[in-house]
């Protein structure tokens, strides 16, 4: 057993509105630049779907991810090494900035130099490629909100082989969001693709990064991740990827994305896991078994061996007290109500997914029902072999026994939570229905409803020995040579000053001077208050030349 | 002036060639690669670059061989002067086919697609000039060669002259008797060496021949160097900048 330690994230796609606002700030965080207008580390799907980039779930023909050869070893799907190096001068499979989509500005200087006309000036779309005019066809999330589905939905990947039982027309369909980031993959391929070994995964959290020095535009990576996460930065000619915020985690606070949040969906947490296991758990026969597979391979941080193990391998004693508390850790072994997306893809990948049973409630409040009630919802989650058979495809390889199990524990938890919010009786035969106490379930329902910030993300701090090298401590650098006048040539030249020192020499100025509470001339200045606004009083203005 | 042209440019662009690399590596690790833009365009690129690629390696594969393999030794082995002739010409004009071919394809792509040519630096068209002068010279001796209307050995000139140069001790006498296509082609190929480390070109040295027995998964610890010291870096522009 070789116990390591991974950043995972949960997301409660119940609970997703589709606003956008964690797309959004992770942009204005990480790829708000030149050479990444067209990034989104963090994007927002409405599924069914094409997705961003368009359609990338077809890997029949983007070809990412890996697959189980006969012999029941792993290959990348695209191909061996040796295929990668032959195809190195131009890699067949790179989707082309099409199929993300041509980013633009528009031409505001039209409508600011405007002279007076009939007509309103229109500001023109101009391509940030190229600078010149162009149509505006496709973006990140074109499709949003299922607009234009009957052309874009029904192309939908994972709508294959259901297609005569979904109903896209428009009273009949059903849609939820889907945000996605990278999925820092235990067996990552778009590592496994990179020709230069740039991309590498962190023994310590297992957050997958591209290291910029060493990265050559070989572009093996962005056609090896099946999730299309690492993208192509047209202008430096080097990969780059969601980071998982880590100069955040790190010092424990969230990723931007889920830090900002609204709906308050995504929970962050360490699982620990038996590395030595990954390859195997990753090469079963059945797709099917990947779900079960890849939980197997996760270890409880309360069973006293992991926990001895953990500490044998070098894992801290706070990392092992945080995995413990991990509310990942509780939604994906304990509940068992997250699942994977696309194990199918082999990759691992450890950004989990409740999956929404709104679609299915939507439908029983229309047709009259109680929504609430165990009984239809059960129902409704048999009968209706749509949305389940699509969230199986997205989520457990197709297999819908998983999802259905996981319908019917959220469903069971509203009909359970509403007996005792009516201060009515609890019925305990709903949560032994689903196998859980009541008790689990009501801890379920505060960790999925309710829990709060330090509950959704449980975030053990990088250790203090190893601080020198945190991004926002930085206690390497020689605090105390700080000097805000060092700037040979101007403002803000000479040698860059983190913001972690430069805050801490401010706040020791402001605690050890007396100057800006109450500086020496105090007793000579005027209150403005008593001033009638005529004449310049003596103290009105500071003395000249600090005198 | 033969001291000039056969020892001291070549020694001078050698000189640039080696401590170019150097402090490129050292003050530019982030700026080495490929500078790919696949990602505007695919077609074109998907038949010009494997052509230009390969027909390159093919090139330098000749040129391995004709400047470095003494002809005493092919002689040694029982390779006729017809036979290694025939050989150089036809591997030569193939190489360099599929290479004019490629490169044309991808200069037209340069130029025409829109945003591969405003992402183009004017170091990249010196890069491409020099680069087109010195494989147009190259195919210029070939094609001569082959046709016969030329019979120069460079086996017993420029290659002589070549390990001369490479081993310190350099015999310019042999380049001065050397017909002037030879001349211009090795000069122009000394110069593209002096802008070589200034141009995309260094990827060519971060070939990754170590991906075929490295592990697939790379493992690292995190980074020990604080980053909060490092100098802003290039690829953090602001849009539109």
């Amino acid at each position: 057993m070789r116990v390591m330690a991974q950043m995972a994230m949960v997301m409660n796609l119940d609970k997703c509105i589709g606003c956008h606002t964690c797309s959004v700030t992770c942009k204005q965080a990480w790829t708000n630049r030149a050479g990444t207008e067209y990034v989104w580390f963090n994007n927002v799907e409405t599924r069914p779907g094409l997705g961003y980039p368009r359609g990338y779930e077809d890997q029949d023909t983007w070809q990412g991810g890996w697959v189980r050869k006969p012999n029941g070893r792993l290959e990348l799907k695209a191909g061996g090494r040796w295929k990668k190096l032959f195809t190195i001068f131009s890699n067949p499979k790179m989707p082309s900035i099409q199929d993300y989509y041509e980013p633009w500005t528009y031409d505001y200087e039209t409508l600011l130099n405007s002279p007076q006309t009939d007509t309103f000036p229109v500001a023109r779309p101009k391509s940030l490629l190229s600078g010149k005019d162009m149509q505006v066809q496709w973006s990140a999330n074109w499709d949003d909100d299922l607009g234009g589905s009957q052309e874009h939905a029904v192309r939908d990947e994972m709508l294959k082989g259901i297609e005569d039982k979904v109903k896209l027309e428009f009273e009949q369909t059903f849609m939820f969001y889907l945000p996605r980031i990278c999925e820092h993959c235990l067996n990552p391929s778009c590592a496994a693709s990179c020709p230069s070994g740039a991309i590498y995964k962190r023994e310590e959290d297992g957050i997958v990064l591209v290291d910029q020095d060493r990265c050559r535009g070989w572009r093996m990576c962005v056609s090896g991740c099946p999730y299309k996460k690492v993208y192509f930065n047209h202008k430096t000619g080097k990969a780059e990827k969601c980071t998982f915020c880590y100069p955040r985690i790190e010092v424990g606070i969230p990723t931007v994305c889920a830090e900002t949040c609204v709906g308050r969906l995504r929970y962050i947490g360490l699982m620990l896991y038996d590395a030595d296991r990954v390859l195997e758990a990753a090469a079963v026969e059945d797709e099917h078994d990947l779900y079960e597979a890849q939980r197997s391979v996760f270890l409880d941080p309360r069973d006293p061996e992991v926990e001895r193990a953990a500490l044998a391998a070098g894992i801290a004693p706070d990392w092992i007290e945080a995995a413990k508390k991990s509310p990942v850790l509780r939604l994906i072994n304990d509940y068992k109500v997250a699942l994977p997306l696309h194990p199918e893809y082999r990759t691992m990948p450890m950004v989990w997914y409740i999956p929404p049973l709104s679609p299915v409630v939507d439908v029983i409040k229309e047709t009259g029902h109680d929504a609430e009630d165990r009984g239809n919802l059960f129902a409704a989650i048999e009968a209706l072999r749509i949305p389940v058979e699509y969230l199986a495809n997205l989520f457990t390889a197709g297999d819908v026994e998983p999802v259905n199990d996981v319908l019917r524990k959220l469903a069971a938890m509203r009909s359970y939570m509403r007996d005792i919010n009516l201060g009515r009786d609890t019925d305990e035969s709903i949560p032994e229905a689903v196998g859980m106490t009541g008790e689990e379930m009501y801890e379920m329902f505060r960790l999925l409803a309710i829990a709060k910030y330090a509950d959704r993300y449980v975030i053990p701090t990088a250790h203090a020995e190893q601080a020198h090298a945190l991004e926002e401590l930085a206690t390497d650098c020689p605090v105390s040579s700080y000097d805000d006048n060092d700037m040979y040539f101007g403002e803000g030249s000479g040698p860059l000053t983190p913001v972690a020192v430069e805050n801490f020499e401010m706040l020791r100025r402001r605690q050890t001077t007396d100057t800006v509470a109450a500086p020496p001339e105090k007793s000579r200045r005027v209150n403005l208050l008593n001033w009638d606004g005529r004449g310049t009083p003596e103290g009105l203005f500071p003395p000249k030349d600090g005198a | 002036m033969n001291t000039f042209l056969w020892v001291i440019v070549p020694y001078l662009c050698l000189a640039v060639f080696v401590v170019g690399h150097i402090w490129r590596y050292r003050y530019d690790k982030f700026g080495w690669t490929t500078r790919s833009s696949q990602l505007y365009e695919d077609r074109l690129l998907r038949l010009g670059s494997p052509l230009f690629h390969f027909g390159m390696l093919g090139a330098v594969g000749g040129h391995v061989v004709g400047l470095l393999l003494p002809q005493s030794w092919t002689d040694a082995v029982g390779i006729s002067d017809a036979a290694y002739h025939w050989g150089a010409v036809l591997g030569g004009l193939a190489a360099g086919v599929m290479l004019v071919v490629g490169m044309a394809i991808l200069i037209y792509r340069r130029r025409t697609v829109g945003p591969v040519f405003s992402a183009t630096t004017p170091m990249d068209k010196v890069m491409y000039a020099v680069l087109g002068v010195v494989v147009l010279l190259g195919m210029w001796n070939t094609v001569l060669g082959a046709s016969g209307l030329e019979h120069y050995n460079y086996r017993e000139g420029v290659s002589v002259w070549y390990r001369s140069f490479l081993a310190f001790q350099p015999q310019p006498e042999l380049m001065a008797e050397a017909p002037i296509g030879f001349k211009l082609h090795a000069l122009s190929a000394f110069v593209l060496f002096a802008l070589w480390p200034f141009t995309r070109l260094v990827h060519v040295f971060s070939a990754p021949v170590g991906y075929v027995t490295r592990p697939y998964i790379v493992y690292r610890s995190r980074d020990e160097r604080p980053l909060g010291n490092a100098a802003p870096r290039r690829g953090w522009d602001r849009v539109g900048s």
